[in-house]
């Protein structure tokens, strides 16, 4: 296994305070990371940093070889601006192709090929033409998803996907994000407030809340005070 | 009909009003797409009033308008979207804000110099008279510009309007897109206002855009509707504006209306059916 990703050290801080500090793992290929933790921990500002969007207040964040910032796929979460935005499911899945293309103004045949296959792959094909505002919230994921995987062909990061879906169709969409981590072999970093779905869907688990950050399999997570406490030991599969 | 028509094109006048007008309705529609999407339709607004100050100034100065209006405008676009991005000040306010400032300080400067008259009522409400030929080489030139600008920008410009996020985490520099989106918008602004004024070019941004959303359900769509829509209520307003003895700009602005109005209703029914 050769790590895509190690923070060694990482602080992050939000409108200049520390809100996380000491931060030391390791993303590795294939592997399936959830982030857990309350608001305010620094979930979303670990991953605008992962993404290279925010420059960590210390410590280092380094690329394993291949892996370049612009190849990481992400899903971020929702704005008020799409939600009511005019564009077609085939014109929000292509525009995933965009940061492969540099200057290029404007898309070829193949990557209008990769944006079909991947809304084969999340089975929205039949979507293509549908309007995006006009979606249901899971079927909108998907098509964030299609678009994501249109960015990368090594990771994904995903920021709350399943916030504001309902039960049937948030299981789902963990069911979906696990085959692309099995049968195509992307990394997946998720951020999640559910920390049961978290535990039994990823195989590792960082966890950050102040000074209890826990890295590690999501076994020994269970079996961690961390995890216990969070976990509520009531827990089952 | 024909002969209405052949009347106002034997006017040389009018004929650089009409190329002018096309171009800045098809230029201002285009970019108002993206402008009102990114709920920044007030900056259009902001930038006409700050070009009314820099056209009294000019005038006063005796200076050629266009020369002066477009870098203060533009400089101004540069500031307004860094306001609007600042959290200590509010977007909306400081738009507010700069474009009162500006009014003020324009009509300061033409009581000064020449005396309220003819000269505010036109820069306010528009003229079509305003247009030399030097004006319509500018904005050939210019409206051109944004219009190629635009073309090769397409598809960096849907990223970017439709999530700044992710079009940022793959590597595209949003902040670039919207410094040019806000200067395309600054020119097209300022090549607009002295025909259809400073309190009504703006319209001409946020029209065009929300009558297609109506009924159009992809980008690509309401983009070439907003300039269909866009060019051909700028000529039926000329039109109207000619047989009625109407002030343009206010005649071009009434059409629009209505066309929304009939775009609304289409939408309202599509939907339902």
């Amino acid at each position: 296994m050769t790590p895509l990703i190690t923070c060694e050290n990482v602080a992050l801080s939000y409108d200049n305070k520390i809100i996380a500090e000491n931060l030391n793992f390791i993303i590795n290929e294939g592997d399936y990371l959830c982030i857990v933790g309350e608001n305010g921990s620094g979930k979303s500002t670990l991953m605008r940093a992962l993404l290279g969007l925010k420059a960590p207040s210390d410590g280092m964040i380094t690329y394993g070889e291949g892996l370049k910032q612009t190849e990481i796929g992400y899903l971020p979460q929702q704005t008020a601006v799409q939600r009511d935005f005019p564009a077609s499911v085939f014109e929000v899945v292509l525009s995933g192709c965009l940061s492969q293309r540099g200057a290029k103004p404007f898309y070829s045949s193949e990557e209008k090929k990769l944006a079909v296959e991947n809304m084969e792959r999340l089975k929205i094909s039949d979507l293509k033409k549908r309007c995006y505002r006009n979606l249901s919230g899971g079927q909108q994921q998907r098509v964030l998803l299609a678009r994501a995987l249109c960015a990368t062909r090594k990771m994904l990061l995903l920021d709350e996907p399943v916030t504001g879906l309902d039960p049937v169709v948030s299981s789902e969409l963990y069911c979906i994000v696990k085959d692309i981590n099995k049968q195509f072999g992307i990394t997946i970093v998720m951020i999640s407030h559910d920390i049961h779905s978290a535990a039994d869907h990823a195989d590792h688990i960082l966890h950050l809340g102040g000074d209890d950050v826990f890295f590690g399999t999501a076994e020994e997570y269970k079996q961690s005070p961390v995890g216990k406490a969070y976990l509520g030991g009531h827990h089952h599969d | 009909m024909i002969d209405l028509i052949s009347e106002l094109l034997s006017y040389h006048f009018i004929v650089r009003a009409i190329v002018v007008g096309m171009l800045v309705s098809l230029c201002s529609a285009l970019l108002g797409v993206s402008l009102v999407l990114k709920r920044y339709s007030m900056i259009g607004d902001g930038l006409s009033h700050i070009g009314f100050g820099a056209l009294a100034i000019a005038a006063a100065l005796n200076l050629a308008p266009l020369a002066v209006a477009v870098p203060v405008v533009v400089g101004a676009a540069f500031l307004l979207l860094r306001m609007s991005e600042s959290r200590r000040v509010s977007g909306d306010a400081a738009i507010a804000l700069a474009s009162t400032s500006a009014v003020a300080i324009g009509v300061i400067v033409i009581s000064l110099s020449s005396g309220m008259g003819n000269d505010v009522y036109n820069y306010m409400f528009g003229s079509i008279l305003a247009m030399s030929r030097g004006d319509v080489i500018l904005s050939v030139t210019l409206s051109v510009a944004v219009l190629a600008l635009f073309i090769l920008s397409y598809n960096k410009i849907f990223a970017v309007t439709f999530d700044e996020t992710f079009a940022r985490a793959t590597g595209v520099h949003t902040k670039r897109y919207d410094m040019l989106i806000s200067v395309l918008a600054a020119v097209t602004v300022v090549l607009g206002m002295r025909m259809m004024g400073a309190l009504l070019i703006s319209s001409l941004i946020i029209f065009p855009a929300l009558t297609s959303m109506r009924v159009c359900r992809t980008f690509r769509g309401v983009v070439i509707c907003s300039a269909v829509v866009s060019v051909i209520c700028f000529l039926i307003g000329i039109v109207i504006s000619y047989a009625a003895a109407l002030p343009t700009g206010a005649s071009v602005v009434v059409v629009n209306l209505a066309v929304f109005a009939l775009f609304s209703a289409a939408g309202a029914i599509l939907r339902r059916t």
